[in-house]
């Protein structure tokens, strides 16, 4: 990359030329665009920014930041952060339908981090560090306090160098009732060294990004090798970028695509810090999806790409905006595709809650292995908040009718407004199984200070989240997955055969007995009412002093003399 | 409206695929023709390609005698639905349009007029709760077939598959019922099972649209007069309430709506009348009420629980609210508290004063030892037992009733119910007489002291769940529970009591319902209604859990016949 980016610096940007010859680079952006088909007919679309620093923040007292954001970078030094993760979501990735996420967020926010194990009150830290992100993200990450945190044990692990997993230095949240909007898309993209004013981020607007099925946004801190030997460590910032546009709303029954139809803009640019900018176009056959079904064209370039399973547009390759001066990349299909059958991705699962009324219900997991033949263990972590009593000697675990032991359990009970329900386990799914975990739990009845704003619209749950390694299958999209320079180094890859995924369900909404609000307020109107009235008559009688009054003398007839008397001006009788 | 995210000027309708539901309708029409029933795959494909997730639920239940009336024994059906998944939203919330496919012609266009809907709905983007498009098959049984699989539950004895789709906590529904292509008006069904009623925001809502677009809206069939402060408005207000209180009363769901309720899913059925009015509605019309209510209820923020959840409509935009309906029923039970009271107060005078003329029946009863409570073990447990019975008989001994009997199950059945019945007014009432001697007014007296408190507390209590049910029962057995004893006319008291027996009353709202509809019936008529009846009774409380017959069976049926034992005392 680097003699493309010297190129590039050439070509536009002399006076950070200037400054590369004087200094060694020891940053690099690299930007990266996945645009790929989903089996439903969708299409998702993946931002990935990946900014790399050899410079440890923790030792050195770094002052001089270029292209790694500086409010970031503090707050890692100042909380001796080793690894933050930190999604907004909105919406829900469905797996049934949209094949298995590149990166699957939960609907909602989710925090998790790791402290390095010099930090000795890591709730303190936890709490500090929620709030400053909390500013940072326009989000309301200060909600996340010691009811909604939990320490998983084994199902977060640090994703990047580390050689300490004492998970107490590990804290997760989510906060599945935040809503994600513009307000915390502005300072994700004030991250970016170009911000969105070149390069891939300027199809990063808002108005298109939200008028879509799914919208995730993240941010990834980790450290990770500097070079190959990995004496020394680097920072890598990822910030990415998962949105789902609906075609069939849009399009009006065809499914053909483009970036100009899709976020209403065109690339012109790469950005000119960047040292790689590429955008990938997924056309491998997916399932319904024919590969030769598809046609493709650069809009204005007129490229003709081989039908490859991935087409890849480099941005800083001078003849790509040669012929004309934006790219637009346009997706047709030759037939309109029908079918009702899709192939449901080896791994899914879904959630739901069952019962009725307002007193006991059943929280249940389904989880799906697909696969023909492998079986593979998944681990599961369930966080409950406390309002929800958990009913532990009702979990079961059943597999094809049978009843599945769990090899590894970790349950830590809730404690009643200070800590929610942890339940961590690891089941090995049958090949080709469905696998049902019901637990029973009792709805709480909360101090009448406790409830919500709304609370009649209920309570949520936040997903269930499930780690696994799955076994791939032939002829899979997931092929495609490690070939793809996106995310292939983010999750560690274990070996050809199988893959790490991670899968989150749908959040719940839960009922509490909800008492009539306005009670209260009409007792308290009454009451002051009638306060009001005794507190008065009593004062009254009280306070007053009686006097006997003479009785007035004479009748009309004085009264009539008295009014002629006024009239005259002479004094009253 | 008491709900403020439901304000009139929110919305604005747009819903312009008048012709397309009917086109959609003929072809459901032909397929379902076609098929000779359900047409499934059809249903499935053009779901699929309005771009909704479908998913079909199939289910099975053999009810326990067969129903005559509907000609089903052994039901199996299936459920198809649609899924619009709301853009940007978690699937945490939903809402419901449920459409029978009824057999025949029946409901063809409101299947239409459903596609129609979610072709268009599919097209906007400001959806925040997931809307799911129901075809039911089999009108209420598979509503409950889809209901008890959306919540995992099995409270009656329904064999379905299981449920791949769900779409989170369904906050409320709409039922829909069409036949024709054009409507003169709407009438809306809100009495559900057990006489559960949805929020009443969502009538408000319903009416709310009904006002904007024009069109007619009728309750219990019953158009709202203009001039509501006349006489005879009020007495056509008064017809609409009775109506009201004997759905109510009967405790069946008068729409697939009803069955919701039982999961706090607040829901209407909504039904297209064409009658032979002058201004006629076209599918594009209707499907913009339904377009609007759905926008509506899109808005909400929380769960309708402003409004009352407990009213009586004597009209669509009036309502009885509890506060005003309970005193006068508590005015009712009163009149047993009281009469009990002074019972009780006889009882004692005649403790402390054994020689007192009022409380015996002569000097020879005044020497009897101190009386105990055994008198009273005998008929408590005699009519418990008949109203067991009453309760377990019939079903249980059908088969030997056909085989012994030339009738059928369902027949059989009733018939049971009737014997049974009748029976346990000819059983042995005065084995107090082993016990001790002779029926002393001690004896009736704390015996009908214990069945008037019995009463007034079964009345109250299932005056809370079913008001208009205790009300019914309230009116016609306090009064002469409250009046009946040994003493006096005993053939008229008998008379008195045999017609305010659950039975009569039964009997009684019928022929009212059929005088208040404008559809008198014949006595013999009226009969076949009362078995029909009977049966349904029956048939609610197995395949959907209504309480009214086994309340009836087990608990006011045996009170009564204690009321009959404190009449043949002596």
């Amino acid at each position: 990359m680097e003699p493309a980016a010297a190129l590039l610096g050439l070509l536009l940007l002399v006076p950070a030329l200037a400054e590369r010859a004087t200094a060694p680079v020891r940053d690099s952006l690299r930007e990266e665009l996945l645009l790929s088909p989903l089996p439903s007919g969708d299409l998702a679309a993946t931002f990935q920014f990946r900014t790399r620093w050899d410079s440890d923040l923790q030792r050195e007292g770094v002052s001089h930041y270029r292209l790694f954001p500086k409010a970031l970078g503090q707050l890692i030094s100042k909380y001796s952060v080793r690894e933050l993760h930190l999604s907004l979501t909105q919406g829900f990735w469905r797996t049934r339908s949209w094949g298995q996420p590149y990166l699957q967020a939960p609907a909602g926010a989710e925090l998790w981090v790791w402290f390095q194990d010099s930090v000795a009150d890591v709730n303190k830290a936890w709490k500090d560090l929620s709030n400053i992100l909390s500013g940072i993200f326009c989000a309301s990450l200060n909600f996340i306090d010691s009811t909604n945190t939990v320490i998983p044990t084994a199902s977060f692990k640090p994703l990047g160098l580390a050689n300490v997993t004492d998970h107490h230095f590990l804290r997760y949240a989510v906060l599945p009732r935040e809503v994600v909007c513009t307000e915390n898309l502005t300072p994700w993209k004030k991250l970016l060294p170009c911000s969105s004013k070149a390069g891939l981020a300027v199809l990063l607007k808002a108005e298109r990004l939200f008028h879509s099925s799914y919208h995730s946004q993240a941010v990834h801190i980790r450290p990770i090798c500097r070079d190959a030997a990995c004496l020394s460590a680097s920072w890598e910032l990822r910030q990415t970028l998962t949105v789902v546009f609906d075609s069939f709303a849009s399009g009006q029954g065809k499914k053909d695509w483009s970036l100009l139809k899709i976020f209403s803009r065109t690339l012109t640019e790469a950005c000119p810090l960047a040292s790689q900018s590429k955008i990938y176009v997924d056309i491998s056959s997916k399932g319904q999806v024919g590969g030769k079904d598809t046609e493709q064209y650069v809009n204005d370039a007129q490229l003709h790409f081989s039908l490859t399973a991935e087409s890849v547009y480099d941005l800083l390759d001078p003849g790509l905006f040669n012929a004309s001066r934006s790219l637009n990349v346009l997706l047709k299909w030759k037939r309109p595709q029908d079918s009702l059958a899709m192939v449901a991705p080896v791994l899914h699962a879904q959630r739901y809650v069952s019962g009725y009324g307002l007193q006991t219900g059943e929280i249940s997991t389904v989880v799906y292995n697909t696969h023909p033949y492998r079986a593979f263990p998944v681990l599961l972590l369930e966080t409950v908040p406390w309002y929800l009593r958990l009913y532990i000697h009702t979990l079961t675990i059943i597999t094809k009718g049978k009843e599945n032991k769990p090899s590894y359990i970790h349950y830590q009970p809730a404690q009643d407004r200070r800590r929610p329900h942890l339940l961590e386990m690891l089941i090995q799914l049958p090949a080709n199984s469905v696998t049902k975990i019901t637990i029973q739990f009792e709805r709480v009845l909360l101090k009448w200070t406790e409830y919500t704003p709304d609370p009649n619209h209920g309570f949520y749950v936040s997903p269930s989240v499930l780690s696994a390694l799955v076994p791939s299958v032939t002829a899979m999209e997931e092929e495609d997955e490690e070939q793809s320079p996106l995310f292939a180094s983010l999750f560690p890859s274990f070996d050809g055969s199988s893959y790490f995924v991670r899968l989150y369900t749908e959040p719940l909404l839960v009922n509490l007995p909800t008492p009539d609000f306005s009670m209260p307020y009409n007792v308290i109107c009454l009451t002051c009412t009638v306060v009001a009235v005794c507190y008065g008559s009593f004062y009254n009688l009280l306070t007053r002093t009686f006097h006997v009054e003479e009785p007035s003398q004479g009748g009309l007839a004085k009264r009539l003399a008295n009014v002629i008397r006024k009239l005259r001006g002479v004094p009253l009788l | 409206m008491s709900e403020n995210s439901m304000g009139l000027t929110m919305v604005e309708e747009q819903f312009v695929y008048g012709e397309r539901a009917l086109s959609y309708a003929r072809e459901f029409a032909g397929h379902k023709k076609k098929a000779g029933g359900m047409p499934v795959a059809w249903l499935e494909k053009t779901m699929w390609n309005l771009g909704l997730e479908v998913y079909k639920q199939s289910f099975a239940r053999t009810l326990p005698f067969p129903d005559e009336l509907r000609e089903r024994y052994m039901v199996k059906g299936t459920n198809v639905y649609g899924i619009l998944r709301a853009p940007r939203a978690a699937s945490t919330e939903s809402l419901v349009l449920s459409v029978p496919c009824s057999q025949g012609q029946q409901n063809n266009q409101a299947v239409g007029l459903m596609l129609a809907l979610a072709s268009y709905f599919r097209g906007q983007i400001y959806w925040a709760k997931d809307i799911i498009f129901l075809v039911n098959e089999h009108d209420l049984v598979g509503m409950e077939a889809w209901l008890e699989a959306y919540h995992n539950v099995n409270v009656t004895e329904i064999q379905s598959s299981g449920m791949l789709g769900r779409a989170g906590a369904i906050q409320a529904a709409v039922s829909l019922e069409l036949s024709s292509d054009v409507i003169t008006s709407f009438d809306l069904a809100v009495e559900g099972l057990n006489g559960q009623l949805p929020n009443l925001d969502l009538v408000n809502l319903f009416y709310a649209f009904c006002q904007k677009s024009n069109l007619l809206c009728t309750i219990q069939g019953k158009l709202q007069r203009s001039d509501w402060d006349s006489l005879p408005a009020y007495l056509h207000s008064l017809q609409t309430l009775l109506l009201m209180v004997l759905k109510q009363g009967s405790g069946r769901p008068q729409g697939d709506h009803g069955l919701f309720l039982r999961y706090h899913i607040e829901a209407v059925t909504v039904r297209g009348i064409n009658s032979f009015r002058q201004y006629k509605y076209d599918m594009g019309a209707v499907g913009k009420t339904l377009e609007g209510m759905f926008r509506k209820l899109n808005n909400l923020l929380e769960r309708l629980h402003q409004s009352y959840f407990f009213y009586l409509l004597p009209s669509l935009s009036r309502f009885v609210s509890i506060g005003v309906y309970m005193p006068a029923f508590g005015f009712l039970i009163l009149i047993l508290v009281l009469k009990a009271l002074d019972l009780w107060m006889k009882l004692s005078r005649c403790d402390v004063d054994p020689a007192d003329q009022s409380c015996d029946g002569g000097p020879m009863a005044a020497e009897e030892p101190r009386p105990s409570l055994l008198p009273l073990v005998p008929p408590l447990l005699i009519c418990h037992a008949t109203g067991l019975a009453l309760y377990f008989v019939p079903i249980l001994g059908q088969h030997m009733a056909t085989q012994h009997f030339p009738v059928s199950e369902s027949e059989a059945v009733v018939l049971t119910v009737i014997a049974i019945y009748v029976a346990g007014l000819a059983l042995p009432h005065n084995t107090h007489r082993v016990l001790t001697g002779a029926g002393s007014d001690r004896g009736w007296m704390m015996l009908k002291l214990l069945s008037l408190l019995y009463l007034a507390i079964q009345l109250g209590c299932i005056a809370l769940i079913n008001f208009s049910l205790g009300f019914l029962l309230a009116v016609t057995m306090v009064p002469v529970a409250a009046a009946v004893q040994p003493t006096g006319p005993k053939a008229l008291q008998a008379v008195l009591l045999v017609l305010v027996t659950p039975a009569a009353t039964l009997l009684f709202g019928i022929f009212l319902y059929h005088e208040l509809i404008e559809y008198p019936i014949s006595v013999l008529e009226g009969w076949q209604r009362f078995l029909q009846a009977i049966a349904e009774g029956l048939l609610d409380h197995h395949l959907y859990g209504s309480v009214v017959f086994p309340f009836v069976a087990l608990f006011v049926y045996p009170c009564w016949l204690l009321l009959w034992n404190v009449l043949f005392w002596k």
